[in-house]
């Protein structure tokens, strides 16, 4: 009867310890609160920085804007295909998120060269090949360098410039948008636990929609 | 009985003494593989990778040392020049290009050569930096 007893209050907290964690991920960017009238009543409204329409070029010469990505979750980086500093480093973490992801076609990974000069659809296609990607969860993004420019530094908040000792310099962060556009996280694509975060984030953004 | 407690244990000191010396040249080559492994990281981890295993068919691995061995007097030239030529590493074809690092020293270029011909799986032993400045002379 003792024994039973233990039993049964081991298993209470065996269960008690299985309960979902219901964990969300914060919403970075700018905020602005927005007084309405509803009903007579004034109510305020947070009205969060969005990503806005895009429109580049993939390395399958497909032209990819904002609707391709409707209803999904994605990230986003920014990287060139003769960079020889942070890239490979990065590339090498990114290529475990497509692992990870590329069965699911709810999930996308947008990479942008900000080398439109070198980086054309040819050389984007063969360097996609060489990293051994496929299908199309991946896409290696082409387009006006201003526009893609723009889009990092206003919206995603990565810093790009063509600058550097090197020709280029940008940092590594990966970005995660959410299917309303918004920014739930960056992490930096050069550092293995970081982007192992992100992964778990990733899974962690995908419950909030279920 | 007190001296041959004290004969044994100056034995064991003596024998302890010799066995953690190290010849000269061990010393030298760990000297060259400690500092080849910083350098590394520095230099030649984010392409390569912190285990040598490159990326994909964009970047070689630096595992095959049959290419290695073969190139031993090139990789010299290799890293001070860059490479821009396609070569043939683990029978696949690569013809990205790698930079220069034409600012290392020739003892820079000897430890980092020393540590990646002695690990993923290599065992050349020292390269030393004669050996690299005389290479040096035969760049094309």
């Amino acid at each position: 009867m003792r024994k039973l007893l233990y039993l049964i209050a081991g298993l209470a907290f065996i269960t008690a310890c299985k309960q979902p964690d219901k964990k969300k991920l914060p919403i970075y960017g700018n905020r602005q609160p927005v007084t309405k009238t509803v009903d007579g009543k004034t109510e305020v409204d947070t009205i969060y920085a969005t990503i806005p329409p895009f429109k580049f070029v993939n390395q399958y010469g497909k032209t990819i804007t904002e609707k391709d990505v409707a209803g999904k979750i994605y990230l986003a980086d920014f990287f060139f295909t003769t960079c020889p500093s942070i890239c490979p480093i990065m590339q090498r973490n990114m290529l475990a998120v497509y692992n990870e992801f590329k069965a699911d076609t709810g999930v996308k990974i947008l990479s942008h060269t900000i080398d439109p000069k070198h980086d054309t659809i040819p050389v984007l296609k063969t360097y996609a090949d060489k990293l051994g990607i496929s299908g199309d969860s991946w896409w290696l993004l082409l387009g006006q360098k201003e526009e893609v420019y723009q889009l990092a530094e206003k919206h995603y908040l990565v810093a790009v410039n063509d600058k550097g000792a090197g020709g280029y310099v940008h940092q590594g962060w990966f970005v995660l948008i959410d299917k309303e556009k918004r920014i739930r996280g960056a992490y930096d694509g050069t550092d293995k636990k970081a982007v192992d975060q992100l992964i778990a984030d990733m899974h962690i953004l995908q419950q909030e929609y279920k | 009985m007190r001296t041959p407690l004290l004969l044994i244990f100056a034995i064991g000191i003596i024998a302890a003494v010799v066995s953690s010396c190290q010849s000269e040249s061990e010393m030298l080559y760990n000297r060259y593989y400690t500092s080849g492994s910083l350098l590394y990281r520095t230099h030649c981890e984010n392409c390569h990778g912190v285990n040598g295993e490159g990326l994909s068919a964009l970047i070689p691995s630096l595992h095959d040392s049959v290419y290695l061995k073969k190139n031993l007097s090139k990789l010299p030239c290799f890293i001070k020049n860059g490479v821009g030529d396609p070569i043939v590493v683990d029978g696949k074809i690569y013809n990205s290009k790698m930079p220069a690092q034409s600012n290392l020293s020739a003892i820079e270029v000897a430890e980092i050569l020393t540590y990646v011909t002695n690990s993923f799986g290599n065992k050349m032993g020292l390269i030393d930096a004669p050996k690299v400045n005389a290479d040096w002379n035969n760049c094309n």
